[in-house]
């Protein structure tokens, strides 16, 4: 029934990309006075990092017999951004929904990932953004790597396929380091590791008849307790979300620079304390 | 091992060598919650035998619990999660601070999966409301706060650096300092990890930012930046797009998916303003911003705004400030 069972029997690399559908950050809108995030102020989007991580992988297919599957949970409407990541270049994707899984914070949907990547079945590497843009916490890669008890190399800044396995650069304590992944792992990638490309006409047709598999709790309920995942399964829960009025500083604007304006500007650097070549 | 009271945690972060700073802030905001809720204050320090941990001592923590191992000089996330867990489980803490660095936010998610816990990122702000931790975090691109409380102990938060104030220094009461063994000193077979070199370029920690938008016409233009920035004392930072144009390193960028720079003074030089790079620099004590456009939205967090042309205003400044 799935394309997967066939990976079974010929042996190629796994690559298993972790996709989330959040809003169009320049576009959607937030009420101050009500405190609230109008969702439907703007369309969605795949999240931009975790554009990087399929780079990444869709990259590896092009110098190894390799294939990527796109993982995604959310709504029923983030079948679209399945299907983007199969138009720049996964080979399949497939949806995890359920009502049951709605209001899920990072414990909750990484258990219900690590479910569906258990269901199935074997894989090589698992590749993730660092974060995402809506929740901004970075601790989905990290969290899944943890359960699934395999080695994690967090913030990739580039990545090289070797020999030995894939080796990444990253910043971490006060130095650039080399980590080399020499069996399965879990990476999160950052904006720097490469440049996605654009899904190319062709593969947007291609995208576009592809079906889409939808796994929900009683597909995964081999692996999944209803009471872990969801709401219910959330161990944090947000109590009240403010919105901070868009900063603002009541600056001077010079419109054009003359010697008051310089005179102003270091007198305040004076003030400052930056003195440092600053001749008083 | 097991206290009376079950204490706040904080797990020290270090670079191999030395105790970093967000370890005193975290002591310095966890005594302060500690004493309102009357628990222990402890902290948690896995090192190698290099790292000097006398001046943890001085910072009013009850305990100081440590394990030196060589395992322990490089950054092992599996390795520290599994040794740390092992300690946790013992302490069974309430409250665990972590620093929210790139060690700190890679180790956490780690750990809080071994202890089935909840875990929330990136604090900017925490308080006690009627026995639990409220964090306070930036989402949605830095758009929002969030209030989350956790509901299964220990109640884990990573907490940014440079939002709270050192612990005071205290030598007439040290720490008790308790040794513990390692359990475990190889991480993942499958993992090997090298340094291959020391960071050249640390921005976060200069008083002075200088930063270079899509204004700047070519790679070598940076060179105008940083006579501004030598003038001023201070370090060059970058938008993304010019990280992405190849004109300046990526450890210079400054915004959302580079670093977050709080110094007493940054200039933005042809920079627009975007969200994404405000949520970098928005916190420095003074801005100035040159852009030659008047409806830049970077003039709306600006001290001192000039508009006008970097290639003119630039040189102007320079020879003014070293008048
Ligand atoms: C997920 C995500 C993460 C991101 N992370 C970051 C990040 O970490 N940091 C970041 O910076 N951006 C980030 N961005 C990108 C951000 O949205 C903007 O695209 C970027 O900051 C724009 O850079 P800029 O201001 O240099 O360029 P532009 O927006 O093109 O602005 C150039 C400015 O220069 C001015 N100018 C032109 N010529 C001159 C001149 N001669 N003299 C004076 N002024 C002149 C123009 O008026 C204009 O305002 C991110 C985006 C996304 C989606």
């Amino acid at each position: 029934m799935f394309s997967i069972i066939l990976h079974k029997e010929v042996l190629i690399l796994r690559i298993i990309v972790l996709i989330k559908e959040v809003p169009d950050m320049e576009k959607v809108r937030f009420d101050s006075e009500k405190g609230v995030v109008d969702r439907k102020s703007a369309g969605t989007e795949v999240n931009p990092f975790d554009l990087n991580a399929l780079e990444a992988a869709v990259q590896m297919k092009e110098i190894a017999d390799a294939s990527v599957t796109a993982l995604c949970m959310g709504p029923p409407q983030a079948e679209k951004s399945l299907k983007e990541a199969i138009a720049r270049g996964a080979d399949e994707g497939i949806l995890l929904s359920d009502a049951a899984f709605g209001g899920s914070d990072t414990w909750a949907t990484s258990i219900t990932l690590v479910a569906a990547i258990k269901k199935m079945g074997d894989y090589d590497y698992i590749f993730a953004g660092e974060k995402t843009v809506d929740g901004d916490t970075g601790q989905v890669g990290s969290e899944v790597a943890s359960m699934l008890k395999i080695p994690q190399i967090c913030f990739v800044e580039s990545l090289e396929m070797n020999k030995e396995g894939l080796t990444a650069m990253v910043a971490v304590w006060d130095g650039i380091y080399r980590k080399t992944l020499t069996g399965k792992g879990m990476l999160t990638f950052t904006k720097a590791a490469n440049t996605p490309r654009l899904p190319g006409i062709r593969e947007k047709m291609k995208a576009r008849k592809m079906e889409i598999p939808v796994w929900d709790l009683r597909f995964l309920s081999e692996y999944l307790n209803e009471t872990d995942t969801g709401f219910k399964g959330s161990p944090t829960k947000v109590k009240k979300v403010v919105v901070p009025p868009v900063l603002h500083r009541k600056g001077k604007i010079f419109r054009e620079i003359n010697d008051a304006c310089l005179r102003e500007v270091k007198g305040a650097l004076i003030a400052r304390g930056i003195t440092e070549g600053v001749k008083k | 091992m097991t206290q009376q009271n079950n204490p706040i945690l904080i797990v020290a972060e270090h670079n191999g060598q030395s105790i970093h700073p967000i370890t005193y802030e975290l002591m310095g905001k966890a005594k302060e919650l500690a004493k309102q809720q009357n628990l222990p204050l402890a902290v948690l320090a896995l090192v190698s035998p290099t790292v000097d941990l006398q001046e943890l001592r001085f910072r009013g923590a009850n305990s100081i619990f440590y394990i030196r191992h060589d395992c322990f000089a490089s950054p092992d996330e599996s390795l520290y999660a599994q040794n740390m867990s092992n300690v946790i489980r013992d302490l069974e803490p309430e409250v665990i601070l972590i620093g929210a660095t790139p060690f700190g936010r890679s180790l956490a998610p780690r750990l809080a999966a071994i202890l089935e816990t909840g875990l929330t990122a990136d604090c900017t702000d925490l308080k006690m409301e009627e026995g639990h931790l409220v964090q306070i975090r930036p989402a949605f691109s830095e758009n929002i706060l969030a209030h989350i409380q956790t509901e299964t102990k220990p109640q884990m938060a990573t907490v940014r650096y440079k939002e709270f104030a050192e612990a005071e220094r205290n030598e007439k009461e040290p720490s008790e300092m308790i040794e513990l063994q390692t359990l475990e000193t190889v991480g993942h077979q499958a993992i090997k990890t090298e340094r291959i070199s020391d960071f050249i370029v640390d921005i976060t920690e200069a008083p002075v930012v200088v930063s270079g938008g899509r204004g700047l016409k070519k790679a070598e233009d940076f060179k105008l930046l940083q006579a501004l920035a030598d003038a001023l004392g201070g370090m060059l930072g970058g938008s993304r797009a010019v990280v992405e144009e190849g004109f300046i390193s990526k450890d210079h960028q400054v915004g959302y998916s580079g670093h977050r720079v709080k110094p007493v003074l940054y200039v933005a030089c042809g920079i627009s303003g975007a969200p994404q790079h405000l949520a970098g620099m928005k916190e420095a004590e003074m801005i100035i911003a040159i852009n030659s456009d008047p409806s830049a939205p970077i003039f709306q967090i600006a001290d001192y705004g000039i508009v006008g042309d970097l290639y003119e205003v630039i040189p102007k400044l320079i020879s003014e400030i070293s008048r």
